[in-house]
């Protein structure tokens, strides 16, 4: 009886230590983001993504995603992923010191982050030097995938995608609905933001057959636009695609309607015209604007899995899940796919499965066509943006027409009838 | 061709009013007391609140809550004539640009605490919209806001020169001691000019306010064309900023037409420029 006692001791110490070791193996993930400083309460979204998908990575749960159902990572014996959080205070050298605090100190095996361009920039030249993985979210300008970085991965599209959408949707379009005419007029704001977006619609208006009737730039900070909108008006465009932040964007939606100006379609490149101000300020003046979006509310509709990790989402932080945090979640469960796939924590086997990622649509909580990195560039290929149009006041999906919750409202009605 | 270039006149002389209207109040501060009040567009701003908040919280148009902000801002510029610039009036000039411009931080400090950064519009106002007159779209509120610029400018010009008041202001402007040695209180003219001054500024923004939306550093870009136009059309001239007002809303509106609008202000500053050169004094200016 005592022998058994004992075995029955030693059998249970063992377990309980075996169990132990088991439940120690956790793996660290570096996220960086603006927790701090102006962009403070972009920061703690981005982080709270992050956040529920490492949840969702460890816990059990039944949803058609990488890593939902069965705890941890199950190549790796199941093991655990911590995140551990440095703050950039959206500074580019700041960023950069995080980077190699998080290698060399905290011994991260791989980083997520920076929101702003810029801090992705230098932050992974950090991990560029030391040899460690970095999945880019949400950095959109399009150069930081062209430094021909072996270790930079980019889930997110970026700008120069973003304006070929706009043709994508207008191709897809002719063949459901009249366009007026072929023509395009590019109406922008003067600083970087809008004369690089410029740029790129130039570019891709030639490349899918429209006529370019004219480009109008005005400083940023004007008091009035009426010159402007009348430019426009003389070169009696199609569709206009226009980039402005929220002042001009109202200013703009005044002027057209003041001067009795409706093209067939105003496309809003993002920024001023998805404020949440642009629609209180206008009110019934701010529908039928199709703007592109990165993800949208109603998308919930159509993938009810999305609607799960919302709700996930708004319950843990009070706040409703938009493109930004689902950006964030979503470069989580790309990192810890390839984790998991590579079965080590080796950087350059993670390397190496990151490559090989292949995430399909319906695992996503992006209105993308999947995950699937360039073999040079290392830019995810099936990035995509969406299409809203304000109708009553709200948002809505319209375009990819495969995720649209609502019909499109085409052409842009009179000012007169509304 | 002369359709739009039509269209684009009336629209620049829209603008140009209410342009005026904002430089008037700038310039009979200056005009009397030789005070330049860089605060000026923050007023403006402050108005633009009142406006808003009067609709939000009485539902009161902007065109029936006008009258009371009118005196709101008169009582302002009163108060802060008392508080802020009589200290300082005999001071050197550096002094008093601080003074005026710590008053400009001050004010937006304030607007950004109390109401946010957010920019705000009033939603429904009781004109709105445009109408068609031969071709040429006309704003409704545009229309109003230029009508009452002009109106309120009238105002202050008859004030100056057909009352008693006004007269002595004038006075106190063109000779303080001369004035002083005539009985007539100085000190009080001064705070009455900054009254009235305020109160200009404070029309134009609740006519702007129709149709603009108001955030805390709205009056940013409106001042810095008011100092354009203040300096066109002369320091401390009423009507010479009225002219320079409707010709300044041209140039803009106009050269960033036939031209490019990206060098829209360009056009507006060289004009200013050329007649700097040519004019120092400005359009009506006394040398």
């Amino acid at each position: 009886m005592k022998k058994l006692f004992r075995l029955l001791c030693l059998s249970l110490l063992v377990l309980s230590f075996a169990s132990y070791a088991y439940a120690q193996e956790e793996i660290k993930i570096g996220v960086i983001y603006p927790l701090t400083g102006p962009l403070a309460s972009t920061g703690q979204v981005l982080l709270e993504g992050a956040k529920l998908a490492a949840e969702i990575v460890n816990g059990n749960y039944n949803l058609n995603m990488p890593l939902a159902k069965g705890q941890g990572l199950p190549n790796l014996k199941g093991a655990k992923i911590k995140l551990v959080t440095g703050d950039h205070q959206g500074k580019p050298e700041v960023g950069m010191a995080e980077a190699e605090r998080l290698i060399t100190q905290e011994k991260v095996v791989a980083i997520v982050g920076c929101y702003n361009s810029s801090v992705t920039a230098t932050a992974s030249q950090a991990t560029e030097r030391l040899g460690i993985p970095f999945v880019n979210e949400s950095s959109t300008s399009p150069t930081l995938t062209d430094r021909g970085f072996k270790w930079f991965f980019r889930t997110t599209p970026h700008d120069d995608l973003f304006s070929e959408n706009f043709f994508m949707f207008l191709r897809d379009l002719s063949k459901k609905k009249k366009l007026a005419n072929n023509t395009v007029a590019l109406f922008a704001e003067n600083t970087l933001f809008g004369t690089d977006s410029v740029k790129f619609q130039t570019k891709y208006a030639e490349k899918y057959g429209f006529k370019l009737a004219g480009t109008v730039l005005y400083p940023a900070k004007s008091t009035q636009l009426t010159s402007e909108v009348q430019k426009l008006k003389g070169m009696n465009p199609g569709v206009i695609i226009q980039t402005a932040y929220i002042a001009d964007a109202i200013l703009s939606m005044k002027t057209y309607r003041e001067l009795n100006f409706a093209p067939t379609a105003i496309l809003a490149n993002d920024a001023g015209f998805i404020d949440p101000e642009f629609v209180k300020s206008l009110g019934k003046d701010a529908n039928y604007i199709l703007s592109r979006e990165v993800w949208a509310k109603d998308l919930t509709k159509k993938k009810p899995m999305i609607k799960t990790v919302a709700d996930m989402f708004e319950k843990r932080t009070g706040k409703p899940m938009d493109g930004t945090s689902s950006r964030a979640f979503t470069a989580m469960i790309v990192l810890a796919d390839a984790i998991n796939r590579a079965g080590s924590t080796e950087p350059a086997k993670i390397q190496d499965a990151l490559l090989k990622t292949n995430i399909k649509a319906d695992q996503l909580v992006m209105p993308w066509d999947g995950v699937k990195f360039d073999p040079k560039t290392h830019q995810n290929v099936l990035g995509k943006g969406i299409m809203v149009q304000v109708q009553n006041g709200e948002y809505v999906t319209v375009w990819p027409f495969n995720l649209a919750t609502k019909e499109i409202i085409w052409p842009f009605p009179k000012w007169e009838g509304r | 061709m002369e359709g739009v270039l039509a269209q684009t006149l009336v629209s620049g002389l829209l603008i140009g009013f209410l342009y005026a209207l904002v430089a008037v109040g700038l310039t009979m501060v200056y005009g009397v007391m030789d005070v330049v009040n860089f605060a000026h567009g923050d007023y403006l701003m402050l108005s633009m609140y009142f406006s808003y908040w009067f609709f939000i919280l009485f539902g009161m148009d902007p065109l029936f809550s006008l009258p009371v902000i009118v005196l709101i801002m008169f009582g302002i510029g009163i108060i802060t004539y008392y508080i802020t610039i009589r200290p300082i009036i005999n001071s050197p000039m550096l002094s008093q640009i601080f003074v005026t411009f710590g008053l400009l931080i001050l004010l937006r400090g304030i607007a950004q605490f109390l109401w946010k950064v957010d920019y705000r519009m009033i939603p429904e106002t009781l004109v709105s919209g445009s109408f068609n007159l031969g071709g040429i779209f006309i704003g409704r509120p545009q229309l109003v806001a230029a009508l009452g610029a002009i109106l309120c400018s009238g105002a202050i010009l008859w004030f100056l020169k057909k009352t008693k008041a006004g007269m002595a202001l004038e006075a106190v402007s063109e000779d303080k001691e001369a004035a002083r040695l005539m009985g007539i209180n100085s000190d009080r003219m001064f705070a009455l000019s900054w009254g009235i001054g305020i109160a200009s500024v404070g029309v134009a923004g609740v006519l702007l306010s129709n149709f603009f939306y108001v955030f805390p550093e709205v009056g940013g870009g409106f001042c810095l064309i008011a100092f354009v136009v203040v300096a066109l059309g002369g320091f401390g001239s009423v009507v010479g900023a009225f002219l320079a007002g409707i010709i300044v809303g041209l140039v803009e509106v106009v050269s960033g037409y036939l031209i490019d609008p990206s060098f829209k202000f360009m056009f507006v500053l060289s004009l200013y420029l050329a007649v700097v050169f040519i004019r120092p004094q400005g359009l009506m200016g006394r040398k």
